[in-house]
């Protein structure tokens, strides 16, 4: 089937929602992006959440060669705020084409700051907010525009365009990635950014083929205990 | 069907809280159960209702004895050493009858311990955590849904027996995320003519306290307050039961043993072995009357747990100890694989572990 073709940035910076799936959207378009451009890393900016981070996707990224930035501590169970030593190689490396992932809401928001007047002012990224409408505090339009605002104060970074990743996890259906059509057209209508891609785990992606603008297959990172 | 969400299990709670008319929450953040106090944070002042990080988390245990001495639902929670520092709280509600619901997602101890899922707060779940004679509801969720549908049922029975409910969840409930339905039968809270609520100066005043001198009084409380447990024990378990009917070999295992155990049973019941679960949804009352049931077919027993084997003493309680009852375990963060498990029936279907 015909997938999207991402114009992809130096920086793709992915923020959201907490939960909204920022991390699983982050590995898929590292793998995506290395299949266009050699030198890609993913930085692991998250200072929110011990658990469900990038690292868990490391053994993938070393076989495709892809850098993983993250911090010493992620998945250690050491359960401290902390940032990559290496983060810096995100603004001084300009061969790098870097996916960004930003820990949830303001608050994980709040560790892309001192990066951020360098992203300014080289102004080569794309800050892409993840929404997802079947999550509990961002089920309609201006819910979700109220964390993107808060967001942006946290980072000092204006948003460019939305990742519609609306799902139910493994129950998802067609019918509701249509439901999130809908929502994320409305988001786009109301924040004036467009919508970059709408992801679909792999195996619903033939049924919405032609349905569904910018269609973007996800293979799933987080596996269900049992 | 109402439309579904997705949810973490801790943020199940706190929406279920909030939809069963809890306004009022205390508590100290920690790992890995602080998705309730973050959700709470976010949507409390929207509401008009009191979220409040406490400087302790014995501070917010005591905020919760306030809250709940004036009528109104409240909750706590906390993840396990947490729960230890609540202790005293605990105890001061017990003695003074009071409802409150309070939940423990657990991780792995003692001490410290670390930040993956356990479920070795069982003996100070059920039998007390504090001090003195008292019981708390326990209610062991084994899926988000569940997280979500017993917080409910907590505030529902806490209300109704003058308790604490605690739901014991674990890290693995806390952190997952499944899709969830929020439509819930909401009853209203019953009257409570206890509270204090200002006299009007048309009633005596009510007090409310944990403190008597006088042992005959001291006695009687205990008694009577027994009296309501034993009510509790005859109408409030809760479990449910998975191919016991005609099982040889029978599991025990509540929350996320309960999960893993029954993609086991199945796998055992393709290799031709009849094996079951009986899964406690109330872990205080314990669900005596399956066990007793099924001891009457069921050659052995295996307590499947996330601890060094605490529920295993109830299993051989409720079965009188006439068949074997075996452990199958994992400690310190770690969960048993449906592997472990099957190979643990096999063993003792064999014969081969008493």
């Amino acid at each position: 089937m015909e997938v999207i073709t991402i114009q992809y940035k130096r920086l793709t910076l992915l923020c959201g929602h907490y939960g909204s799936g920022k991390t699983n959207v982050a590995v898929n378009m590292a793998f995506d992006l290395k299949r266009q451009y050699d030198n890609v890393a993913v930085a692991d900016l998250d200072i929110v959440n011990p658990y469900f981070r990038t690292k868990d996707s490391s053994e993938d990224f070393e076989k495709m060669n892809i850098r993983l930035i993250c911090s010493e501590y992620a998945n250690s169970n050491l359960d401290i705020p902390a940032l990559p030593q290496d983060m810096y190689a995100v603004t001084d490396d300009k061969s790098l084409k870097v996916i960004l992932d930003i820990g949830g809401d303001d608050r994980g928001a709040l560790a892309l700051g001192r990066l951020a007047p360098e992203i300014v002012r080289e102004n080569d990224y794309d800050m892409l907010m993840v929404i997802n409408k079947f999550r509990p505090l961002t089920p309609d339009a201006d819910s979700t525009i109220e964390v993107m605002r808060e967001i942006e104060a946290a980072c000092s970074i204006k948003f460019t365009g939305l990742v519609n990743n609306s799902n139910l996890g493994e129950e998802t259906t067609a019918h509701d990635i249509i439901n999130g059509d809908a929502y994320a057209k409305e988001v786009s209508e109301k924040s004036g950014l467009p919508v970059i891609v709408t992801t679909v785990k792999e195996e619903l992606a033939p049924e919405l083929e032609g349905k569904i603008e910018n269609l973007f297959p996800l293979v799933l990172q987080a596996k269900p205990v049992i | 069907m109402a439309d579904k969400v997705l949810m973490k299990g801790n943020e199940a709670i706190a929406e279920a809280a909030i939809i069963a008319g809890c306004r009022h929450y205390f508590g100290y953040p920690i790992t890995p159960q602080t998705e309730v106090a973050a959700y709470m944070a976010k949507k409390m002042p929207k509401i008009g209702g009191c979220f409040l990080q406490a400087e302790s988390e014995i501070a917010a245990i005591n905020m919760v004895y306030g809250v709940s001495s004036a009528g109104k639902r409240v909750m706590t929670s906390s993840s396990s050493p947490g729960i230890s520092l609540k202790g005293e709280g605990l105890s001061y509600l017990a003695g003074s009858d009071l409802p409150a619901l309070v939940v423990n997602v657990q991780r792995g101890g003692p001490g410290l311990g670390g930040i993956q899922p356990s479920q070795s707060d069982y003996f100070q779940a059920t039998r007390g955590g504090g001090h003195g004679d008292y019981h708390m509801i326990v209610l062991a969720p084994a899926s988000v849904q569940e997280m979500a549908e017993l917080t409910v049922k907590g505030f529902d029975l806490a209300d109704k027996y003058r308790m604490t409910s605690m739901i014991l969840a674990d890290g693995t409930m806390g952190q997952m995320m499944e899709p969830v339905s929020l439509d819930f039968d909401i009853k209203p809270a019953p009257e409570k003519p206890w509270a204090t609520t200002g006299t009007k100066l048309e009633r005596e005043h009510n007090i409310v306290n944990s403190l008597s001198l006088v042992p005959e009084e001291l006695e009687m409380l205990n008694m009577k307050r027994y009296e309501r447990y034993k009510q509790v024990e005859e109408n409030e378990t809760m479990y449910e039961e998975y191919m016991v009917d005609d099982a040889d070999i029978v599991i025990a295992a509540f929350g996320i043993a309960a999960r893993v155990s029954k993609n086991a049973v199945n796998e055992a019941r393709k290799q031709g072995i009849k094996a079951g679960l009986i899964r406690p949804i109330t872990l205080w009352p314990f669900p005596k009357a399956p066990f007793e049931r099924a001891v009457e077919h069921a050659k052995a027993f295996i307590s499947v747990e996330l601890s060094m084997g605490q529920m295993i003493e109830d299993v051989k309680l409720a079965t009188s100890c006439k068949v074997p009852v075996t452990l199958c375990n994992r400690v310190g963060g770690m969960i048993p694989s449906p592997e472990q498990v099957l190979k643990s029936i096999i063993e003792v279907n064999n014969g081969g572990v008493e």
